[in-house]
């Protein structure tokens, strides 16, 4: 049996990739897989603990988090769209006319 | 019949009301008859009282309901009917009556030579004010009431003086006669304060004003307060009896018409002093030096009025100056105890005093009509202007010779004069007989006084008489002198008869006046006199040497037109002192109105104007208000509210400028915050515990 610290170690990593790709990526679509995969990140821990402990509310959770991600996508992909429509481009940076 | 008292007052008020009214509607013979009308309702109002008061002579306090109900100063309207107010009641309304019928006749012809004839009902409502403010005064159950009265008839007596406020004495326009009511207001004033400190003080020591309550308790008061009372009363008596030293604004009220001078200068209110100090006997009795100081003042006026009174050439103002000489007598009777020898005088003296001024106001008359005629519309013949001399008619020296003209007005004038120089069997002979005789027994050097002034009274009305009605014109009116209407004269007949007969209410041996009064005043001082032969022939026997004396000087060798009177050569200094009135004005102009005058200066261009307006106004407030001004609007309103305000908004806006340096406008750096944020509280979270 795998020890929950490898899940840890695993989920660590890919949340910090995630996290990384949402700080440093300028393309709306890749700080959006980003995202994806910090919840996934997530999602990973909540298994591994939820088996570590056979306990059935991580895993509960782990639906809730996808369904939230599911919805999350499809508002964020009409945002994407709608954007593009209007700059012709979803490099993020461009996107800025709030500054003060 | 008690109960019918408030009447009094009742009936004169709705005679002015209606005069007031309508009075200028009705006419002369509406407005006269309506005030007739009141007063002789008050006439017999007041017989019934006295009807009444001889089966019960207790009398009774007949009250109308509360006026001042304030703790312990309660003072009902009351009217109180007793022997002594009935007396002044009957002599008020009996000649008050008499003069009003008078003045219906008098005040025709006045109106017209003052040329406005509107006055007329004017005139006959203050007549009714007055007898309704002197009823008050009479039936008064307190000294508040009683003062209520007191101040009414002043106003009376004010409004009447300058009833032709327009004019001077002598009839061309003016504000002479406006400044002698005005003196006699303000005469009066201090007379009243006195009556006022009077009246705090009996509040003071007796916790009430009611005649019942001050009176039986004069005993039990400390006499110092007793004396204090009595003295500042004395000095509203002095005010409104007009004696020494206040007495100077009766002779100047002659200005008003010769029936106001009959009616209250000589016949009713200047003896509500007397009256006062009756109804105060119990007072007055408990201090035997407020008597004293009563009887000097009351002597010492009665012969100083009647040294001035010889030498006046002016017919009313030798009747004003017996006044205050009579009015003396009368005052020195009641400070000497002799309440019923002084309210016997007051009795007879308004008779006989009453006939000589109405009287007077008749030779006036006689002497206006002939100077110029009224026509049977009242419109002028001839206007003064067209007169190219002025003629007094007021002035003794421009009469002479009226007997035969005016010859009805002779013999009553004739009679009023007798009887005020004391002879037997008039009036005046017995109630002046009652006064020398109880101050021979009281007080000697009151006697002397008094049987000096009575010397000069028999003296100069002798003088009056043969100057005015002896003796040959000497002028063009006094030669076409006419006799005045019946309405006129028939008053005058009416009152000679009382003058003649009015002796009789308390004739010696019989006293039933004493008897009378003794019901109200008790026996102690409604005391009988006994009468004195030698008192009475001594000064019966100095009237008639007084009358041979004006004989000699006046009537042996008549005076002629423009020849100065025979008495200044025979006294001199004496006799110009008498002329000028001893310049009692002149001294009081001297020691009180010029000081007071120059004090209102000072304090008017000093300390009002110089201090209070220039330096207290204009500089001290003004400039401290200005400085405060500009202190709030520079430092305080545009430094500190207006910095708050600008500061406000510059801190705010200074804030956003600052924040918004934090609003890039790009998602990753939001992003970062939110990661640091996010790290920083999981960090804190993790390492806390």
């Amino acid at each position: 049996m795998v020890p929950v610290s490898y899940y840890f170690a695993l989920s660590a990593i890919l949340f910090t990739l995630g996290a990384l790709g949402v700080l440093i990526r300028r393309n709306a679509i890749i700080i959006f897989m980003s995202v994806e995969l910090m919840l996934n990140a997530a999602n990973l821990l909540f298994v591994a603990f939820a088996r570590s402990y056979e306990a059935l509310n991580g895993q509960i959770y782990v639906f809730f988090v996808i369904a939230v991600a599911a919805a999350e996508v499809a508002v964020g992909l009409a945002l994407i769209v709608a954007i593009f429509r209007s700059k012709q481009s979803i490099d993020i940076d461009e996107i800025s006319s709030l500054k003060g | 019949m008690f109960n019918l008292v408030p009447w009094i007052v009742f009936l004169p008020v709705i005679g002015l009301l209606l005069n007031a009214a309508i009075g200028r509607r009705v006419g002369e013979r509406g407005a006269a008859l309506i005030a007739i009308a009141a007063s002789t309702g008050a006439f017999v109002v007041s017989v019934l009282q006295f009807l009444a008061l001889n089966a019960h002579p207790e009398g009774e306090v007949v009250s109308l309901g509360d006026w001042i109900n304030i703790g312990v100063l309660q003072v009902p309207w009351a009217f109180r009917v007793d022997t002594l107010s009935v007396t002044m009641m009957l002599v008020v309304s009996s000649v008050g009556t008499l003069i009003h019928i008078y003045a219906a006749g008098y005040m025709h012809y006045d109106v017209r030579y003052k040329e406005d004839t509107a006055s007329y009902a004017r005139f006959f409502v203050y007549l009714n004010l007055f007898i309704a403010a002197m009823m008050i005064l009479v039936s008064g159950d307190s000294y508040l009431m009683l003062f209520v009265g007191w101040e009414g008839v002043g106003l009376c007596s004010f409004l009447l003086i300058g009833f032709w406020y327009s004019r001077n004495p002598d009839g061309k326009f003016g504000t002479l006669n406006a400044q002698a009511a005005k003196k006699a207001f303000i005469a009066n004033r201090v007379g009243d304060f006195g009556f006022l400190l009077a009246m705090m003080m009996i509040f003071w020591a007796f916790g009430s004003l009611n005649f019942d309550a001050v009176l039986p308790q004069a005993e039990s008061v400390a006499p110092w307060i007793i004396l204090f009372i009595t003295l500042a009363m004395l000095l509203g008596v002095t005010g409104k009896s007009a004696q020494l030293p206040l007495y100077v604004w009766l002779p100047d009220a002659m200005a008003g018409p010769t029936p106001v001078s009959a009616l209250i200068h000589a016949a009713t209110m200047v003896t509500a002093g007397v009256y006062l100090v009756a109804r105060s006997a119990p007072l007055f009795v408990a201090v035997p030096a407020a008597q004293t100081t009563v009887a000097v003042v009351g002597g010492l006026t009665a012969l100083f009025a009647a040294t001035i009174a010889v030498g006046q050439s002016d017919i009313k103002k030798v009747l004003a100056y017996s006044t205050v000489s009579q009015l003396g007598f009368m005052v020195a009777a009641v400070g000497m105890g002799a309440f019923v020898a002084g309210m016997f005088h007051l009795v007879t003296h308004a008779f006989f005093k009453a006939l000589l001024f109405l009287g007077s106001g008749s030779v006036i008359l006689a002497l206006e009509r002939a100077h110029h005629p009224i026509d049977g519309n009242g419109a002028h013949h001839a206007k003064p202007e067209a007169h190219a001399a002025h003629f007094d008619p007021q002035d003794m020296r421009g009469m002479g010779g009226l007997r035969q003209q005016i010859p009805l007005t002779f013999w009553v004038y004739l009679v009023g004069a007798l009887a005020l120089a004391g002879l037997p069997p008039l009036a005046g002979f017995f109630s002046k007989d009652e006064i020398l005789t109880d101050a021979l027994l009281a007080n000697p050097f009151v006697y002397v006084l008094l049987t000096a002034a009575a010397f000069l009274t028999a003296f100069y009305m002798g003088r009056q008489v043969l100057l005015v009605f002896f003796g040959e014109a000497r002028s063009n009116p006094a030669k076409k002198a006419v006799e005045s209407p019946r309405v006129v004269t028939l008053p005058l007949v009416a009152l000679a008869v009382l003058s003649i007969f009015g002796g009789l209410i308390n004739l010696p041996g019989l006293h039933w006046f004493t008897d009378w009064l003794e019901h109200t005043l008790g026996h102690d001082l409604a005391h009988v006199t006994e009468f004195s032969l030698i008192v009475a022939l001594l000064s019966t026997l100095l009237a008639l040497g007084a009358i041979y004396l004006a004989w000699t000087l006046y009537g042996r060798q008549p005076l002629k037109a423009d020849q100065t009177d025979p008495l200044k050569a025979r006294l001199g200094a004496l006799f110009v002192g008498m002329e000028n009135k001893w310049w009692v004005d002149e001294l009081y102009a001297w020691l009180i109105i010029q000081p007071y005058q120059r004090l209102a200066a000072f304090l008017a261009n000093v300390v009002d104007w110089k201090f209070w307006h220039d330096w207290v106004h204009d500089s001290l407030i003004v400039n401290s208000f200005q400085w405060l001004a500009r202190f709030l609007a520079n430092p305080v309103d545009l430094g500190v509210i207006d910095g708050i305000a600008n500061g406000l908004a510059a801190t705010t806006t200074g804030l956003a400028r600052g924040l918004s340096f934090f609003q890039t406008g790009f998602v990753r750096n939001y992003a970062l915050v939110t990661f640091l944020g996010v790290v920083l509280m999981l960090g804190y979270l993790v390492f806390s515990s």
